[in-house]
């Protein structure tokens, strides 16, 4: 493989248009943000258009791109698990169930919401780990996007790491989130029609469809099919963890309590723009398989037949670098002119990511952090500027962090990890806190505790097959034939952890919630719990935008998907 | 917030796609660049695409400035 690209003129231009576009539109909304209401939160203000293609946007950063074509071309067909029942049932629960409490509640943000419902330390606890957990995100972001520029382009790390941060601060501190929303959705269009000439291209070079099929074992090609043995399909996992583990508990945890995403709901001008977010958002993030799995398993396909298609990982001649995966489909099918497009497109998705986390950490941080703890009842003009200074601050901890991430091989592995600490126990806590009023602060604040670390014990307890060292797991039995349990993967180990950590903070929270005193009253409570929350009326003028009818439509597409590459 | 993002969606695209059309034709006999792609003007195609996509998205908003100002 050759070294770097060879970027003409015009692939410079095109990237130097692209910044351009990006701050302007960070420099054309600095003269609205007049209070940390428009900073922190859009002023409310926005469509649900721009919103629901934020809504996926803002997770259609590195993690998604390289990490879904790593997967495509490791694990095959089976990788859309992570789609259409890893997102999309989520998704509508999240619209349907969940969003009339987290928008009519007037909550800012969802560790806000987690102090209307239960108390202090539950909203402490949550704010701590969220602001952590975005501040390692976009740290891997910058670290990806960095490491790419460095090997690809031949630019210097440190300097793409602290350029691609710059870009990302300025437009992030002038517009705040309706900045970071806006460009999400200029850059899901610039990731969607920068991809499209790569996917088209790679197509032709395997012979479609039918090159694909006569190239790889038909367990690479199916989704569920091989899915009852774990040993019989690559990924290592069976339908049990696939569905548990995956589709409901990390799926759930990570679409319906993860403020990243639901910020961009909450950000929406009315409750009914607030509910149609994540399902307009559903309905591109149903396809955008084809957009980043399929090359991936493209370049599986192809590196039947060549075997030097994709590189070793450095230092090791067995392991093959599936990261690598869109950079040398770009480099080898794309002339200069879309070749600049398409790098674009990548850096687009980087800092998608990037600006997403940054405008998450820097509301959590201002509202649940700062005006808790620190300094409470203040001027809004104080809170604004504090905003402001998060911002810079969240950007400057973000490289510190995307050194961190360079430590760690695989970016999907690493967060899926975090996820499955933090959120899976969350989803939990959410459950019995939205739709019963008897889960009692104590039981929230203890049940997600104990989930969090009891997923670290269990991780901690077991390690995924061929593991070599304990950074896999096993790291509390002192060495991994210790291990209590061997999974036949890591993923499998990740979705059991998962279903671990939520069992856990369910059973614990409806335990403690039954011997302790409930600490809000009915009244308190209205607005927040299910039973307590008169319906929400449906201002949909359109049967179409109507809730219930796209979840229907959404629903019916994702099962057919799912039949059609069964 | 008091910005219409389909108007800076669509100049970008618009110029992307001037920009990748105009390449595509110069470009039109080069055999050896688009060897890599299998004989395919992919600047030709994408700068097209491009340039109805960012057309469109201008049309939508001016359309919608115009009924703003009625």
């Amino acid at each position: 493989m050759e070294n770097t690209f060879a970027l003409g003129w015009i692939d410079y231009a095109i990237m130097l248009i692209y910044f351009v576009f990006v701050l302007g539109i960070g420099w054309a909304l600095k003269k609205f943000m007049r209070s940390a209401t428009d900073f922190l939160e859009a002023g409310r203000s926005l469509p649900a258009w721009v919103t629901g293609l934020a809504f996926i946007s803002a997770n259609l950063g590195a993690l998604e791109v390289i990490g879904m074509a790593a997967s495509g071309a490791k694990y095959g067909m089976m990788t859309v698990h992570f789609y259409w029942i890893g997102a999309i049932p989520a998704m509508i629960f999240l619209a349907i169930f969940m969003m009339p409490f987290y928008y009519g509640s007037k909550a800012r943000s969802v560790p806000e919401y987690l102090k209307l419902r239960f108390d202090e330390k539950t909203r402490g606890f949550n704010a701590f780990a969220f602001a952590f957990m975005t501040i390692m995100a976009s740290g891997a972001s910058m670290h990806a996007l960095a490491l790419l520029a460095e090997q690809l382009l031949g630019w210097d790390y440190t300097l793409s790491l602290i350029g691609s941060a710059v870009i990302v601060l300025v437009y992030t501190y002038l517009g705040g989130l309706s900045s970071a929303i806006y460009n999400e959705v200029l850059q899901f269009f610039l990731i969607v029609i920068g991809f499209l000439p790569l996917v088209f291209i790679s197509l032709k070079a395997v012979g479609g469809w039918e090159g694909v099929k006569g190239s790889l074992d038909a367990n690479m090609l199916h989704s569920w099919k091989y899915a009852a043995n774990p040993g019989q399909n690559p990924m290592g996992v069976e339908w049990m963890g696939i569905i548990v583990g995956l589709g409901f508990v990390l799926s759930f945890g990570y679409w319906c309590t993860n403020f990243l995403v639901v910020q961009r709901a909450m950000a929406a001008g009315s409750m009914g723009a607030a509910r149609r977010t994540p399902l307009i958002g559903a309905l591109p993030k149903m396809f955008i398989p084809f957009l980043v799995i399929l090359p991936g398993i493209i370049a599986a396909a192809l590196l039947q037949d060549d075997q030097s298609f994709i590189p070793f990982k450095e230092g090791s001649e067995t392991v093959r670098d599936f990261d690598k995966v869109i950079p040398v489909l770009l480099m080898k099918y794309l002339p200069t002119g879309v070749l600049g497009l398409g790098v674009t497109a990548l850096m687009a998705s980087f800092m998608s990511g990037m600006a997403g986390n940054v405008t998450a950490f820097n509301t959590v941080f201002t509202y649940d952090i700062y005006q808790s703890y620190i300094n409470p009842n203040k001027s809004d003009k104080h809170y604004l500027g504090v905003g402001q200074i998060t911002t810079i601050a969240g950007v400057l901890v973000s490289i510190l962090a995307a050194y961190i991430a360079k430590q760690f091989n695989n970016i999907m592995d690493f967060l899926q990890l975090i996820f499955a600490f933090i959120n899976a126990p969350l989803f939990a806590t959410f459950l019995l806190g939205m739709f019963t009023k008897r889960t009692t602060g104590h039981a929230a604040f203890w049940g997600l505790l104990s989930g969090t670390f009891g997923a670290a014990i269990h991780h901690g307890l077991t390690v995924p097959a061929g593991a070599e060292s304990l950074i896999k797991g096993g790291w509390l039995t002192g060495s991994v034939e210790n291990a209590l349990q061997v999974y036949p993967s890591e993923m499998a180990q990740n979705f059991w952890t998962a279903i671990f950590a939520f069992a856990l903070a369910l059973i614990l929270t409806l335990v403690i919630s039954a011997v302790t005193k409930r600490n809000k009253t009915d009244e308190e409570l209205k607005g927040l719990v299910y039973s307590l929350t008169p319906k929400v009326q449906d201002d949909s003028k359109h049967w179409y935008e109507k809730p219930q009818v796209l979840a229907i439509i959404i629903g019916v597409v994702a099962l057919a998907l799912s039949i059609i590459f069964w | 917030m008091g910005l219409d993002i389909k108007f800076p969606i669509g100049l970008m695209f618009a110029i992307f796609g001037v920009m990748l059309t105009i390449q595509g034709i110069a470009t039109s006999g080069a055999t050896e660049l688009y060897a890599k792609s299998f004989g395919v003007n992919v600047n030709l195609w994408s700068g097209l695409f491009m340039l109805a996509f960012g057309s469109l998205m201008l049309i939508f908003s001016l359309k919608k400035k115009k009924a703003e100002n009625k």
